[in-house]
């Protein structure tokens, strides 16, 4: 079990935080790149939600042309550097890789990717061109991925974008909520730095969309409007003792880490709360900052989590103690959390049943609600005819167009918080489909 | 008791495992650590006028991670004086009395062949190899692979050396050229005791993208050099098989070199007729080290096959290497996969496809991934075997019984030959090919 001491410099942040899938070296690359079959039809393909060429940038690596590989990965996937190293390729393209029915370790195929990209970027090489102008406008709500990649398409069709972002930062979550040891926040901002220097988009930061006069205005000033707001704050649990000072929600706990690093306290018990990966991740990042003890706490069984099984490996080999079928009933302290009092749970007749005669109390200074983001339900109020479903997630047609024909939407707003990987896909796909709105 | 050491021509040495006439065999130095560490003989580094070298003198074909697949020099022959080569083949003689010192010698004038002769003799070298292969440079100067192609200059020369010498001769071929077979009998017709083959290959092994000059680059140039490494191993064993399958030639002594680096390598060269093996490029990639290697896997396989000598096998393929039209037409194969070991790479599918007879089908259970072969349109043409990435996944399976027998010789002779460009007779007549517009259906 990993012991991390609290990091006291960024040197120390790093070293706790170190990169799960680090920069490959040209030799690594180059053998690694030496193994791929080249299948026919290949399954990593299919199992790409871009459907990136990989056996073709992989040779394109192998044969060290390392700015056409980085052309084939973009092509299919704006956001192709991020994705090498955030998608959770264990269950995408390694994941199909044929060498897994052979019981040999699959190509590395988002490290490898990242190397080309990387490599591309460092270099400043231009390989995007923008199309030639339409004199159509498109605004974007929400510069994260699913809005980039929106801009990036719309960019090389000849559309005219503006992008408002209501944080100071690009990339939505990449940088503001995906684990530090998945990849850095200079590594995030490089990447956009580098589509927006060729692909000149506008993106106006500390500019949030919040009302129906914003909206009016953008109808007005624009020819399509792409909604890619993600998901919002965690949701609100509705649990005695929720307000008390050390109750956070995850995302806004991760933001302030990946801003703040290691500048930020984390004291000696923590608990998080949630069973998915934002809750692993929560926990993992608890204990590398030095919590002395983080335990994780699951209302449900083990194999009913929602986490990929690698990521809750990751926290329990960061040293993290897990509790399942508990469910938290109050939160106990006097102003500060000291605990959180749990009831344990169990299936009866296929329903999950809270036992109120079976509680106990687990101490700790600071609990993290890994429970969900509540979603972005008060702005699409605001947007006339705007369909959402059940889940308050904004309802689209092949085209990516919402039930208001000059709405577009794509990423998390639309699948409830996927992957950086599918919110690309969506604005890459979603700016075709305004094309041929514009275009019928 | 296996007994491992050969009598090649009249040169005694304890193993056949020699190294041939290259950088390894550049001084005494490096020939005694060879000894030392298991070679039986090595041909010293061609002696003659000394040269001067260029640099830089090696290119290299890499092979996916594969380095130094094809081997590829401009180096001349020594650039050391006569003199000191012959301080230390005396040396290296005593110390390895029981070894065998070969000079490998190339020179122009008769005079200068018998003077050369008396040198190596007098220093104590057990036998000679005329160098008539290299293929640049020296060539230019009218030595080298310009007389091993030449097989009347090349008996000629033979001739004097055999006159001159009282040691046994080896001829070292070249291989730039249509039939081995020419300079092979004219050797043999000169008098040689020995021949050795090959030396290397003519060629170009890459041009640089940047400068658009040939490796290795000498200053912005480069010239043609002479190939060798793994990749020349099918071309040596070839030329190997026609000498020691010719009725004459196949008489002498014959040497195997080119592309050996495994004991592999050495049984394969010893069963179509070598009987001592010359290596160069394998020991300038790994060093000496690896004749352990050789030595102990040719062992290996003698003691599993029950021989004592590698006399007991040598030449033992030569048999069942025929012509063409030998083969028996009635013989039938076809692919078999096996769906546990497939791994869904779809390979075979695409190979045979676009490569070959369009006899493999991809699945249509889009949840596994294993093709079927479509027997009826294969024709055991062994594409996808070789393609797969599977050790035995897909296997030639054999579907005549046995019975039958009819070679395209006894069907020439039956007067039961396609002879017309429309012969029914033909091996196609009726076989599956899909229409050409088939290959359209899939256009979006
Ligand atoms: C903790 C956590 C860990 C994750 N880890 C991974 C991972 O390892 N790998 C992976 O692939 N994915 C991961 N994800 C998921 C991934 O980050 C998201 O799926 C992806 O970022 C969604 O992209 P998006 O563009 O739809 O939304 P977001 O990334 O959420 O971006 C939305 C953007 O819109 C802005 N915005 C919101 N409202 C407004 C408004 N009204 N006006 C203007 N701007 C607005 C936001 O500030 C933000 O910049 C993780 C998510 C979380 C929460
Ligand atoms: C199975 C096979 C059949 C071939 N048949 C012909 C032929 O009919 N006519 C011809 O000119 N060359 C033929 N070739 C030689 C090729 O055209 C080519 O010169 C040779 O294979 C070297 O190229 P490569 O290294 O790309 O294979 C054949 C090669 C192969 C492998
Ligand atoms: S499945 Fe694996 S081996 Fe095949 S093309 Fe993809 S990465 Fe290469
Ligand atoms: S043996 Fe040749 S013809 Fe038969 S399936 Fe394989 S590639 Fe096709
Ligand atoms: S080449 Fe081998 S592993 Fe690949 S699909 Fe064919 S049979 Fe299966």
């Amino acid at each position: 079990m990993a012991e991390y001491k609290k990091p006291k410099t960024k040197a120390e942040f790093d070293k706790n935080f170190k990169q799960k899938k680090p920069l490959m070296n040209d030799t690594e690359a180059f053998y690694e790149a030496s193994r791929c079959l080249f299948c026919y039809d290949a399954p990593c393909i299919q199992a790409c939600p871009t459907s990136i060429d990989i056996p073709l940038f992989i040779k394109q690596i192998h044969t060290d042309n390392i700015t056409g590989a980085s052309k084939t990965i973009f092509d299919s996937n704006w956001l192709g550097n991020a994705c090498g190293v955030v998608c959770p390729t264990g269950v995408l393209c390694e994941g199909a890789c044929v060498y897994n029915h052979q019981d040999v370790p699959p190509i590395q195929i988002g490290r490898l990717q990242n190397y080309a990209t990387n490599k591309t970027i460092d270099a400043e090489k231009v390989i995007f061109k923008v199309g030639e102008s339409n004199g159509k406008k498109i605004a974007i709500i929400g510069a994260g991925p699913a809005g980039i990649a929106c801009a990036c398409e719309a960019r090389t069709l000849g559309y005219d974008v503006d992008i408002y972002e209501a944080k100071d930062k690009p990339s939505g979550l990449t940088v503001y909520g995906i684990a530090p040891y998945k990849i850095t926040n200079e590594e995030v901002l490089k990447e956009v730095d580098y589509l927006q220097k060729q692909l000149s988009f506008n993106i106006k930061y500390n500019n949030a969309i919040n009302s129906k006069e914003e909206l009016a205005a953008l109808e007005t000033n624009y020819d399509a409007i792409f909604i890619g707001v993600g998901l919002g704050v965690t949701r609100h649990l509705g649990m005695d003792g929720e307000d008390k000072e050390g109750v956070v929600g995850a995302v806004e706990f991760i933001e302030e880490l990946r801003m703040k690093q290691h500048e930020i306290k984390v004291p000696a018990k923590v608990v998080v709360l949630g069973g998915g990966n934002t809750a692993m991740d929560a926990a993992s990042e608890a204990a590398r900052m030095g919590a002395r003890k983080t335990v994780l706490a699951y209302r449900n069984s083990k194999q009913k989590m929602g986490a990929y099984g690698f990521e809750y490996d990751l926290a329990i080999s960061a040293g993290v103690d897990s509790l399942f079928n508990v469910t938290p009933i109050a939160i106990t302290g006097n102003g500060k959390v000291e605990g959180v009092k749990f009831a344990k749970t169990e299936m009866v007749d296929g329903k999950l049943q809270t036992n109120m005669n079976n509680t106990f109390i687990v101490r700790c200074d600071m609990v993290i609600k890994a429970t969900g983001q509540a979603k972005q339900g008060h702005l699409y109020a605001m947007i006339d005819d705007l369909d959402l479903d059940n889940k308050t997630r904004i309802k689209i047609n092949d085209e990516f167009q919402t039930s208001n024909p000059k709405y577009f939407a794509g990423g998390d707003a639309v699948n409830g918080g996927a992957e950086v990987v599918n919110a690309a896909y969506d604005g890459k796909m979603a700016a075709q489909g305004i094309h041929n709105w514009l275009n019928k | 008791m296996i007994d491992l050491s050969v009598n090649f021509g009249g040169i005694k040495a304890p193993n056949p495992f020699w190294l041939a006439s290259a950088p390894p065999t550049n001084s005494g130095y490096q020939i005694m650590k060879a000894f030392d560490a298991g070679w039986g003989g090595a041909v010293w580094k061609t002696l003659g006028v000394p040269v001067v070298n260029v640099s830089s003198r090696y290119g290299s074909v890499n092979y996916r991670n594969t380095k130094m697949m094809g081997f590829n020099n401009i180096e001349l022959i020594t650039d050391r004086p006569l003199a000191d080569n012959l301080r230390e083949i005396e040396e290296v003689k005593k110390y390895f009395p029981d070894h065998a010192v070969i000079a490998s010698l190339m020179v122009e004038s008769r005079a200068e062949w018998e003077q050369i002769i008396k040198d190596v003799q007098n220093a104590g070298a057990d036998g000679i190899e005329l160098n008539f292969g290299c293929p640049h440079g020296m060539c230019e100067r009218g030595m080298g692979s310009a007389v091993g192609q030449e097989p009347e200059v090349l008996k000629t020369i033979v001739g004097w050396v055999k006159e001159a010498a009282n040691i046994p001769v080896i001829t070292k071929l070249s291989p730039n050229i249509s039939h081995i077979t020419d300079p092979g009998l004219a050797a043999v017709q000169g008098g040689t005791d020995s021949i050795s083959l090959i030396n290397t290959i003519k060629s170009i092994v890459g041009i640089d993208l940047d400068s658009y000059a040939p490796y290795p680059i000498v200053d912005g140039k480069g010239s043609n050099g002479g190939y060798c490494g793994p990749a020349v191993k099918p071309i040596a064993m070839h030329m190997l098989k026609d000498l020691a399958q010719h009725p004459e030639i196949g008489k002498v002594p014959l040497s195997g070199i080119g592309g050996i680096e495994t004991w592999r390598d050495v049984v394969e060269f010893i069963l179509l007729g070598a009987t001592s093996v010359q290596v160069c490029t394998a020991v300038m990639h790994y060093g000496f080290g690896i004749v352990r290697e050789m030595e102990a896997g040719l062992r290996q396989f003698m003691e599993e096959k029950n021989y004592n000598t590698i006399y007991d096998f040598a030449g033992k393929a030569l048999p069942n290497v025929t012509e063409w039209k030998h083969l028996n037409l009635k013989h039938k194969v076809v692919a078999e996969i096996n769906p546990d070991k497939c791994i869904g790479c779809d390979l075979c599918y695409i190979s045979c496809d676009d490569g070959a007879h369009q006899a493999i089908a991809l699945s249509d259970d889009p949840t596994n991934r294993i093709p079927s072969i479509i027997e009826e349109n294969c024709v055991g043409c062994n594409l996808c075997s070789l393609v797969c990435p599977v050790e035995d996944c897909i296997t030639m399976v054999k579907k005549d019984d046995g019975t039958e027998s009819l070679t395209w010789n006894e069907r020439t002779l039956n007067d039961d030959i396609p002879v017309t460009f429309d012969d029914d007779r033909a091996g196609g007549k009726g076989h599956f090919v899909p229409t050409p517009q088939d290959a359209l259906k899939h256009r979006k």
